[in-house]
């Protein structure tokens, strides 16, 4: 899978603002497909964590709710410049993906 | 903090039956494992179903330290930016719900000790409803809401 | 009956409004245009009309304004930049293809071809690119292409659209073509690109604004919300035809690559600023 997270850490002070788009569907599970008729199965993220120093600073739980192609932003402090993060998310098929970013 | 952690531990166990059975049928990656996902939160068709649920309470107390942003008419209903921030301290986690949702919890975000008590992210809404914003610190559940429209525009295409 | 008679009066009221075809110029269309705009909405300087309705509509800016702060077709984008640093199968790239490697030129299209007398589409340009070099054409409307033209646009913000009529007798018939699709009415509505999009602009259709057809140009290919992904400036025409029940013509039709020209044109020394999101 290409890398379906984008995230952009700036740091303020010593204050992170985080910003995540990731590339995914969120079916809901009730829209039928056009085409077919059929009903397109869920498939949507059900978790996105983020670490900073082996650290949770987000654990986000998500129903099909959130919107397709979602967009997460929170802010943390306690980092430096040059300090890594990492971001990974979870889906209710088990598929996942993380990304480890560079704040600066 | 402790609370919650016990808390998510307890939905970790509980839950662990049906999903160490998912794995043996290879229906979920081992990764997926350590999401304790509130599934029955997520599914509960009404506000405070949702709240036991997620939070084994649904006493709200109002609070005027909250800020809900998101738009008046929401321009399209599948993508409503929302974002929420707070002044209150010591806050565990926050959790948007869309009230007239099918399904009306969207999200909840359970903070780090050094997270600011901000969120934002893009919720979809069936109807006009009202968005409330649930803020949960020191074993209290502060909330807030928005009311924001839904409309069918008139530019399919 | 007495409806059909107000449609008919109606109908007398929009032509004597529409431009008069027949001593117009290019310039001269452009200076009206724009000028009718700047009546209409005194209050919207020239380049914000890049924004689409949301120069318009400051109801909807901020939650516009909140999306774009970090806009799904962001993903669109760097997927557009990798297939255009990918070499085809021959080694070449879609560098090769264009003038100044393909970097800042979105807003040089669409342009006249005086060799072969056809209006050239940023889009008609890529995939063009890609049968000279041996590769399957993608298809018009969404996806590959759009991705491909997004990444172009993208590197060609802040540079003013400069779409040139050259003085060639084909160039002036394709402008006066799709300067005609926009004016004239089409489909059971019986309304006009203009009806909506010149002389409502700013009036409700339903919940929906109708927003400017001067600065449409600048911002496309778009990810709407509504289509969940990203579309280009044919993918809408083709839903702006149908929604006024008129069959559409395909996407890259001479219809629509005239309608491009005109529409284009009409929106020069704008910043191009694609993609955009919209609802």
């Amino acid at each position: 899978m290409a890398n379906t997270i984008k995230v952009r850490a700036s740091l303020s002070g010593d204050v992170v603002t985080v910003k995540a788009l990731i590339s995914h569907p969120m079916e809901t599970g009730q829209v039928k497909d056009k085409k077919t008729g059929q009903l397109i199965p869920a498939h949507f993220i059900q978790e996105v964590v983020c670490e900073h120093n082996g650290a949770a600073v987000m654990t986000a739980q998500w129903g099909p709710a959130i919107s397709k192609n979602p967009y997460l932003s929170f802010r943390f402090s306690g980092a430096k410049a040059g300090d890594s993060m990492i971001l990974r998310w979870v889906d209710n098929k088990g598929e996942s993906d993380s990304a480890e970013t560079k704040i600066s | 903090m402790t609370n919650m952690k016990r808390r998510t531990l307890l939905k970790g166990s509980l839950a662990a039956g049906a999903v160490s059975m998912a794995v043996t049928t290879g229906l979920l990656a081992p990764r997926a494992v350590l999401a304790a996902w509130p599934k029955e939160a997520f599914e509960a068709k009404s506000v405070d179903d949702a709240l036991n649920s997620l939070m084994g309470s649904n006493a709200l107390e109002g609070s005027d330290k909250i800020e809900i942003k998101a738009p008046d008419i929401a321009e399209n209903g599948a993508v409503v930016p929302v974002s929420v921030s707070t002044s209150i301290t010591g806050v565990e986690s926050i959790s948007i719900v869309a009230e007239k949702n099918a399904s009306p919890l969207t999200s909840s975000y359970v903070l780090g000790p050094n997270t600011e008590a901000y969120v934002a992210t893009r919720i979809k809404m069936g109807k006009t409803s009202s968005v409330i914003a649930v803020v949960k610190a020191g074993g209290k559940m502060y909330s807030t809401g928005k009311e924001v429209k839904v409309t069918i525009g008139g530019c399919g295409g | 009956m007495k409806k059909l008679l107000s449609l008919v009066a109606a109908l007398g009221l929009l032509a004597s409004a529409a431009p008069q075809m027949a001593s117009a110029t290019p310039e001269s269309d452009l200076k009206e245009f724009r000028s009718y705009y700047a009546k209409r909405f005194p209050d919207t300087p020239f380049n914000d009309y890049i924004n689409g309705v949301y120069s318009i509509d400051k109801a909807s800016r901020e939650q516009w304004e909140a999306i774009e702060d970090f806009p799904p077709y962001e993903l669109d984008v760097e997927k557009g930049k990798e297939m255009f640093n990918t070499p085809f199968k021959n080694g070449k790239t879609y560098a090769s293809c264009f003038p100044n490697d393909g970097v800042g030129i979105r807003q040089n299209y669409p342009m006249f071809d005086s060799k072969t007398g056809e209006i050239i589409t940023l889009e008609g340009a890529i995939n063009a690119c890609r049968e000279a070099n041996g590769e399957k054409a993608f298809k018009w409307e969404k996806g590959d292409i759009a991705a491909v033209s997004a990444y172009m646009a993208y590197t060609s913000r802040g540079n003013k659209m400069k779409v040139v009529i050259p003085s060639d007798d084909r160039a002036l018939a394709a402008y006066e073509r799709g300067k005609q699709h926009f004016y004239a009415k089409r489909g059971q509505l019986n309304m006009a690109c203009a009806d909506c999009h010149q002389w409502n602009a700013g009036n409700k259709i339903r919940a929906d604004l109708l927003s400017p057809a001067l600065g449409h140009v600048t911002h496309f290919p778009v990810y709407r919300s509504k289509w969940g992904n990203l579309g280009t400036l044919h993918r809408r025409y083709v839903g702006c035809n149908k929604q006024v029940r008129a069959a559409p013509f395909p996407a890259q039709s001479d219809e629509y690559k005239a309608l491009e020209y005109f529409h284009s044109y009409m929106s020069n020394d704008l910043e191009v600023n694609g993609p955009g999101a919209r609802k």
